[in-house]
């Protein structure tokens, strides 16, 4: 059994005190322990952001990637070895920034993998500019007079998308993010959840406080298999904002759909393969 | 005795199908042969050509003369009437549209073949004409149809013994009309002894750069759809399931990229391909592959830019492109391929360079390469034995000695030893910020330092195993060309038609494959011997004079450029000589 200490690094984190970090950060280490993983038992995919600095603080087979690409490199790694439990951790900024389009892709494909997106609203280690899930009107430094645009909604792109694992959790809640996250690990297929997630220092509207007073959990009367309900669901955003899982259906992986990925994952088959003669020949 | 056969109609008529059957007919008959195409960037419509030549000696490279025109379309006859040679033999359905002796500007052979009406007599419709026409070629040029028939058997096998037949009955009424109305034929003629019949392959360079990625173990392979890596993409995702690798089209380059980077993480060889304009996405992955010390290989098929530029059109206007491709110093590989055997050689051995040395690597190439069908012996590739060396990759025993595996630790040589994720110890970071040897993110400036510098002693290390150029030719000829990638086929096809002419003293050629590292020492000698030096590439700015200038300290200043979209042609190359003698 793994206990806390075995994710230790020799670094303490490097966030502003009271950062949402902290929570996400607290919460997935509960939620390995409560799999039972082990630091070598699973490979951490970090964007870039104040979230990417995690690699340094949470020992495991891990690889920071760069801003936008933490879903490419984490599909990689599956189909190079899809007995590999992968993690994915990004910023709001890498993921409808940057990356949307290897969300919306990864979500179709239905690659296996639990996806963790700090939601903070702005860009914390750019020093507080507007995020593409900041509200309406937020003020920012690259926005003196207010966002003009719509919020992205997180919860509503992925189901569109396809994802069959959606669920969107709190940073100040840790115990019930640290349950979202396992039951994101135990998904089979692509689980995709949007962590609320205070800055302290740069968003001064979504406080600990402004979250505690708009979330509520969903209930068991939520059907988490309808994804109209979820959509119904995904759609509220005051005076109450839903946490939890929207939704959770069960489709075939992208992984389990590659007759080539079998019992033996491709970097444990031998190379080269033993066609090759014949592979020749088919050209004469 | 060769001859250049062209085959001219609408986008639509199966021209690029006849080709291929035309050069695969050849290729089994013991004859050598290579096909160019032409095409505009288009699915049906526009005009569409295949150049097929064809010989009973060794050839390097297609021309731009006309030996043998199978006009399909009157269009053909006008857009090509001022190549076909003297002598030449002009094939066309004479119910279809007229062709006079007057349309051409030398004298010229007419063979007017009712293509249309015997494909309806025999059950074809009329997109089988071209089916007619090439039985009609067969009995001008007396070639036993036989192995016309046993290719078209292999090719429309599995769409039924019907298709098979009806193909091979058009194709008979072509060969007969000939040879009952032209019993003569055309004037140039192959005879096939049975010894010529050795067993050869026709292919691509895209399908040998797929079948060197094959031998070399590649197991992942992400490609966007792009002109004129699609030949590639296509036979590498047709065989990934019984060979055992994975090919994934993903959403854009982007993607491309850093799923290789991710799968090469996770320890298989990786590999992607794209054009300029896909590379041009690709570029921040292949720093990210710079910085993370990940082997990737990516083939790189050049076509003419800026921009959307002329799509499926030819050119060596990225050299410069890759050599400097992604923000910061680390070692960025580069290899051109100048033919098949080359192209199958040095795809594996980029795979050995991307891991032996754990940064990317490149195999440039472009479309004249990627899309023409070349003959070779299939003994050339089959009996090549392939050694995989995957560098400092460690062991699972190895690895799992340490809790913690320094993934960047500082050696002699820059190279670190390579853990994968996925065992059952040994974890480790790789980590795209600069980091110390554990991959944990440093910002304090001696350490840096000193990461950069074990980047690039990498560099210098493969330096090391850089083998000497090939000087094609005699060793003091009248001129020296230098040349890179695809260039080498129409040199090599000009000095096989000088030597032929007792003029093999003029011309020998230096063939550059290796581009980075580079045989630097190699370079500087050779060419301080040479008399006259003559820069050939395919594109406007001679990119390869300013490398050499770098890497010898040689100014070349004479140069030969082709930046058309077009390939060199051997009499063009021979023409540009001659302005310097």
């Amino acid at each position: 059994m793994s206990t806390i200490a075995d994710f230790k690094t020799a670094f303490m984190p490097n966030w502003c005190p009271g950062c949402g970090d902290f929570g996400i950060w607290g919460a997935l280490k509960n939620a390995l322990l409560e799999k039972g993983w082990g630091p070598a038992d699973f490979c951490t995919v970090y964007g870039i952001g104040c979230h990417g600095h995690m690699v340094n603080f949470l020992k495991s087979y891990a690889i920071e990637t760069l801003h936008g690409r933490p879903i490419a490199v984490a599909q990689g790694i599956r189909l190079a070895n899809h007995k590999l439990p992968v993690i994915i951790v990004a910023g709001d900024g890498d993921t409808f920034g940057e990356g949307t389009n290897h969300l919306v892709h990864i979500a179709r494909r239905n690659v296996q993998a639990t996806m963790i997106v700090h939601d903070n609203q702005v860009y914390g280690l750019t020093t507080g500019q507007t995020a593409p899930t900041a509200q309406k009107g937020f003020k920012t430094k690259s926005t003196p007079a207010g966002v003009l645009e719509e919020a992205i909604n997180p919860v509503a792109i992925a189901l569109a998308a396809g994802a069959t694992f959606v669920a969107r959790g709190f940073a100040g809640d840790i115990p019930g993010l640290a349950k979202l996250i396992v039951q994101g690990f135990n998904h089979p297929g692509f689980a995709f959840i949007d962590v609320l997630q205070p800055c302290v220092t740069f968003n001064h509207v979504n406080t600990y406080q402004w979250y505690r007073e708009h979330i509520y959990p969903l209930d068991s009367s939520h059907d988490v298999t309808s994804r109209a309900k979820a959509f119904e669901k995904a759609l509220e955003w005051g005076p109450k904002v839903p946490t939890g899982v929207f939704y959770k259906i069960e489709k075939p992986t992208y992984e389990a759909q590659t007759p080539q990925l079998n019992e033996v994952p491709l970097v444990e088959q031998d190379l080269p393969p033993k066609n090759l003669q014949t592979l020749m020949e088919k050209f004469v | 005795m060769d001859i250049n056969i062209k085959v001219g109609g609408e986008a639509g008529f199966g021209i690029m199908a006849s080709g291929l059957l035309l050069i695969r007919t050849f290729s089994r008959g013991g004859l050598r042969a290579i096909t160019t195409n032409d095409y505009p960037s288009l699915i049906r419509g526009g005009h569409n050509v295949i150049l097929v030549r064809v010989a009973d000696h060794e050839i390097f490279a297609t021309d731009n003369h006309v030996d043998l025109l199978i006009a399909l379309n009157r269009e053909t006859v006008d857009l090509h009437k001022d190549e076909v040679s003297k002598g030449a033999a002009i094939l066309f359905d004479g119910e279809s549209f007229q062709v006079q002796p007057g349309d051409f500007t030398k004298p010229v052979n007419l063979f007017p073949v009712p293509l249309m009406k015997l494909a309806k007599e025999h059950g074809g419709d009329v997109l089988m004409r071209n089916t007619v026409a090439l039985g009609a070629t067969l009995a001008l040029v007396d070639f036993d149809i036989k192995y016309l028939e046993s290719v078209v058997k292999d090719q429309f096998g599995r769409k039924g013994d019907e298709v098979v037949q009806k193909n091979n009955q058009l194709a008979q009424s072509g060969f007969d009309y000939i040879k009952k109305n032209f019993p003569q034929g055309f004037n140039k003629k192959f005879t096939v002894s049975a010894a010529q019949t050795k067993k050869q392959m026709v292919l691509t360079c895209s399908e040998a750069l797929g079948l060197g990625a094959i031998a070399a173990g590649m197991k992942f392979f992400a490609a966007y759809p792009m002109t004129p890596i699609n030949g590639l993409l296509y036979y590498l995702a047709g065989v990934a399931e019984k060979t055992g690798f994975v090919y994934k089209q993903p959403e854009d380059e982007i993607a491309a990229i850093n799923m290789a980077i991710g799968a090469s993480f996770a320890g298989v060889r990786s590999m992607v391909a794209t054009s300029g304009g896909g590379f041009s996405l690709m570029v921040e992955g292949t720093s990210l592959a710079g910085m993370l010390e990940q082997p990737v290989v990516i083939i790189f098929g050049q076509r003419p830019g800026p921009a959307t530029g002329l799509p499926t059109w030819t050119t060596q206007s990225d050299l410069h492109f890759v050599l400097n491709a992604g923000q910061g110093e680390f070692p960025r590989l580069v290899l051109a391929p100048g033919d098949v055997e080359e192209a199958f050689d040095l795809t594996a051995e980029a795979f050995n360079l991307a891991e032996k040395y754990q940064t990317p690597t490149f195999v440039l190439v472009d479309k004249y390469l990627c899309e023409s069908y070349f003959s070779v012996d299939l003994a050339t590739l089959a009996e090549k034995k392939v050694s995989i060396e995957r560098g400092k990759l460690v062991s699972e025993a190895e690895q799992i000695k340490e809790v913690e595996f320094p993934r960047y630790q500082l050696t002699d040589d820059g190279i670190s030893p390579r853990p994968i994720p996925g065992r059952k110890g040994g974890v480790f970071r790789a980590n795209s910020d600069e980091h110390d040897k554990w991959g944990y993110s440093i910002e304090d400036g001696p350490l840096t330092k000193k990461m950069i510098e074990k980047r690039m002693k990498k560099m210098a290390m493969v330096e090391q195993e850089v083998p000497a150029p090939t000087l094609f030719g005699v060793k003091d000829a009248q001129h020296t060309l230098v040349g890179w990638g695809s260039t080498k086929g129409p040199v090599l096809e000009v000095m096989r038609q000088l030597t032929e002419q007792g003029q093999g003293e003029l011309v020998n050629y230096l063939h550059l494959n290796w581009i980075n590292p580079f045989p630097s020492i190699h370079v500087r000698e050779l060419l301080s011997d040479a008399k006259h030096i003559i820069d050939i590439e395919g594109n406007h700015n001679s990119q390869m004079i300013d490398w050499i200038q770098v890497k010898t300290g040689i100014k070349i200043t004479d140069r030969i450029n082709k930046y058309d979209g077009r390939p060199f042609f051997p009499s063009e190359i021979i023409e540009a000589i001659k302005k310097y003698s």
